[in-house]
């Protein structure tokens, strides 16, 4: 803990010193940086979609608005679904650094009933406004809907197949380097869908009721 | 002079370096004030506490509080020196988004005010 206040007698060669000096950074850190940057450019292409829902809201050609359309009940459990498997995705994470791996089981599995239980809601949400008639084709607001929601939900499913393959990989492989490089960057796209979410939540169902 | 100058290492998102024990502390703080922060909105949008006009900008602070807690509890971005690299690409993130998110809007809201061949917003 105190090793990053004091100057060491000889700086080690090869050793990441932080911008550059002293070499190249541990892979961990640069993997990382670099799914970060995925990340972020993944944030921009959720911006265009928030843009073209933002601008398109108010289109509804007749057809039934989303004061009509989102039951805030089930919307509410769905945020809370995905807080929590933040939540354990985070502590199953802090696991696999500790190399505890029946913890990390424990919790990616808790993650993966919580992602489930929201992508349920989210289709049945879905398959109950097509039922409806109130498809993607049916308004404008309702295309830019579907495309918003609808690629966060592809997000999490994508999340969820990852988890999927991450923990048959800890299980032939065990808690190497490589695999716990992989598992920061699941967790770092986890999280980051959350993030998203936070945004659906108030742009489209809270400011949409209201 | 009594301090030697401090030796920066880099830092990566998601990782909390140091004190692993602070960590489910710090997941769990996180965790409260995200749910205190969604049950807010929900609040906020479904009663009478704001004054209607200002229920939007309300939820909009809301949700970027939100999103703070979110990037430093569980994306455990710092704003040390340690984590300047982090910190500057999520800066140019969010500067894009906003200009493709505001600028949509403005730019939009603006042709479908001038257009004479706009119908009617409903």
């Amino acid at each position: 803990m105190t090793a990053i206040d004091t100057v060491p007698a000889e700086v080690p060669t090869g050793q990441a010193r932080g911008r550059g000096g002293g070499g190249p950074a541990p892979t961990r850190v640069v993997v990382a940086y670099g799914f970060w940057i995925f990340i972020l450019s993944d944030m921009i292409m959720f911006a265009a979609l928030f843009a073209a829902y933002a601008v398109l809201s108010g289109n509804t050609a007749g057809g039934p608005s989303g004061r009509e359309l989102f039951n805030l009940r089930s919307v509410f459990i769905e945020t809370m679904c995905l807080l929590l498997s933040s939540y354990t995705c985070g502590l199953g994470a802090l696991s696999a650094e500790r190399r505890q791996p029946a913890r990390f089981f424990l919790f990616a599995a808790l993650t993966f009933v919580l992602g489930g239980a929201f992508l349920l809601i989210e289709c049945t949400e879905f398959a109950g406004m097509v039922a409806r008639g109130a498809g993607p084709e049916r308004s404008a607001f309702l295309s830019s809907f579907f495309t918003l929601v609808g690629t966060h939900g592809v997000h999490v499913t994508g999340g969820l197949l990852w988890l999927a393959y991450m923990v048959a990989q800890t299980m032939s492989k065990g808690l190497r380097a490589s695999v716990l490089r992989r598992l920061l960057c699941w967790s770092l796209f986890w999280h980051a869908l959350d993030i998203v979410w936070v945004g659906v939540l108030t742009l489209v169902y809270l400011m949409g009721v209201t | 002079m009594d301090r030697p100058e401090r030796i920066y290492d880099d830092r990566t998102p998601g990782v909390e370096e140091h004190e692993s024990t602070a960590n489910i502390l710090s997941y769990t703080v996180g965790l409260g004030l995200a749910i205190v922060a969604t049950i807010a909105s929900f609040v906020v949008s479904q009663t009478g506490l704001l004054w209607a006009p200002g229920i939007p900008v309300g939820l909009i602070v809301l949700a970027i509080a939100q999103i703070g807690v979110h990037l430093v509890f569980f994306l455990h971005l710092g704003s040390g020196a340690d984590s300047t690299n982090n910190i500057l690409a999520l800066a140019f993130g969010v500067l894009v988004v906003f200009l493709v998110i505001g600028g949509s809007i403005w730019i939009i809201t603006n042709i479908n005010a001038n257009s004479p061949m706009s119908m009617p917003m409903n």
